[in-house]
């Protein structure tokens, strides 16, 4: 384990510590909830002290009185601007999980495939789709929309909070039917996918991911390649698991700082 | 440190518009509509509603 995986894991005991919600199947209602964590963090969770930007963000899109979400449209344009995808290297629960089932051994794992640069196209549609345009258009007679990218696709809000909620709640159970059921099989289906392919969910899927890409390229925070210095050896493209070359794009839409490219160039060009 | 941060002009002018954003926000009361939807169950979130 490195010293990433060490922050990660710090960062998501520090934003889930409720612990006593694990343990009676409830979830924290202080006023910490008010805000925002930078990552993909269910507050369903039992554990969470925080809000999910991603579900924030249809709450307030979807609210018959708001439409517009401000607060969490800039508290993601702040936190972009800051440090990009660094969010997802470093502050992400969900990015820890698919980290660690990455570490499973397989025999044979996939680095890439035909129409993976398309497939990564994927996660702006959802978030234009499912987050933005779902919740705000398709609404009830009231004139609410639905947090459709919670209800229909996200993996999270399954494992982090369906999971401990549902079973210490004899209610819960006896609701359950084919949401639960399809919610499930997409959990597991991109754990088991984790294990092969590194970070599916956040190449292919997740919203805020493609969000904080936006911001890679201008973020405060980002890598710089000295060109002077640069051997052009390859290495840090080869140990790059997001498959992209720093040597063309330090900052790439698709780099997540993880730092491994840094670590394995011979010349510390990278920094 | 100052090897990792770079001073980018569009990158602090951005964070100051989200911070901008933000209080708009704020203002606008929306704070309210994420504080009552993460403090209860999130049906939806877990796959019920």
């Amino acid at each position: 384990m490195d010293k990433r995986n060490k922050i990660q894991i710090f960062w998501a005991f520090l934003t889930n510590s409720y612990l006593v919600g694990f343990a009676r199947g409830k979830i924290y209602r202080g006023k910490l909830k008010n805000f925002c964590v930078p990552g993909l963090n269910c507050y369903s969770c039992p554990g969470a002290l925080g809000s999910c930007p991603i579900g924030s963000m249809q709450a307030v899109i979807g609210s018959w009185n708001f439409k517009m979400a401000f607060y969490v449209a800039g508290f993601l344009m702040l936190f972009g601007a800051l440090m990009g995808r660094f969010v997802c290297g470093y502050l992400c629960p969900f990015g820890l999980i698919q980290d660690l089932l990455y570490k499973i051994p397989f025999p044979k794992k996939i680095q890439t495939f035909a129409g993976d640069k398309l497939l990564r196209k994927l996660k702006y549609l959802i978030f234009a789709v499912f987050v933005v345009l779902l919740p705000m258009f398709l609404v009830d007679i009231m004139g609410q929309g639905a947090p459709y990218f919670c209800k229909l696709i996200c993996p999270a809000g399954t494992l982090e909070g369906g999971f401990f909620l549902v079973l210490w709640n004899k209610s819960m159970r006896s609701a359950l039917g084919w949401l639960y059921a399809w919610k499930n099989v997409l959990l597991l289906v991109i754990i088991l996918l984790s294990i092969l392919i590194y970070r599916p969910f956040c190449k292919y899927i997740c919203p805020l991911g493609a969000v904080y890409s936006v911001f890679n390229p201008i973020a405060v925070f980002r890598y710089r390649v000295d060109k002077k210095a640069c051997i052009n050896c390859g290495v840090c493209a080869d140990v790059c698991k997001m498959q992209i070359n720093p040597v063309e794009n330090a900052n790439h839409p698709e780099c997540i700082r993880c730092g491994d490219c840094k670590k394995s160039c011979p010349v510390k060009a990278i920094r | 440190m100052r090897d990792f941060f770079r001073f980018s002009k569009t990158g602090f002018g951005l964070a100051a518009a989200g911070l901008l954003m933000m209080g708009f926000g704020i203002y606008r009361g929306e704070v309210s509509v994420v504080f009552e939807k993460a403090v209860n169950i999130c049906m939806e979130c877990i796959g019920i509603g």
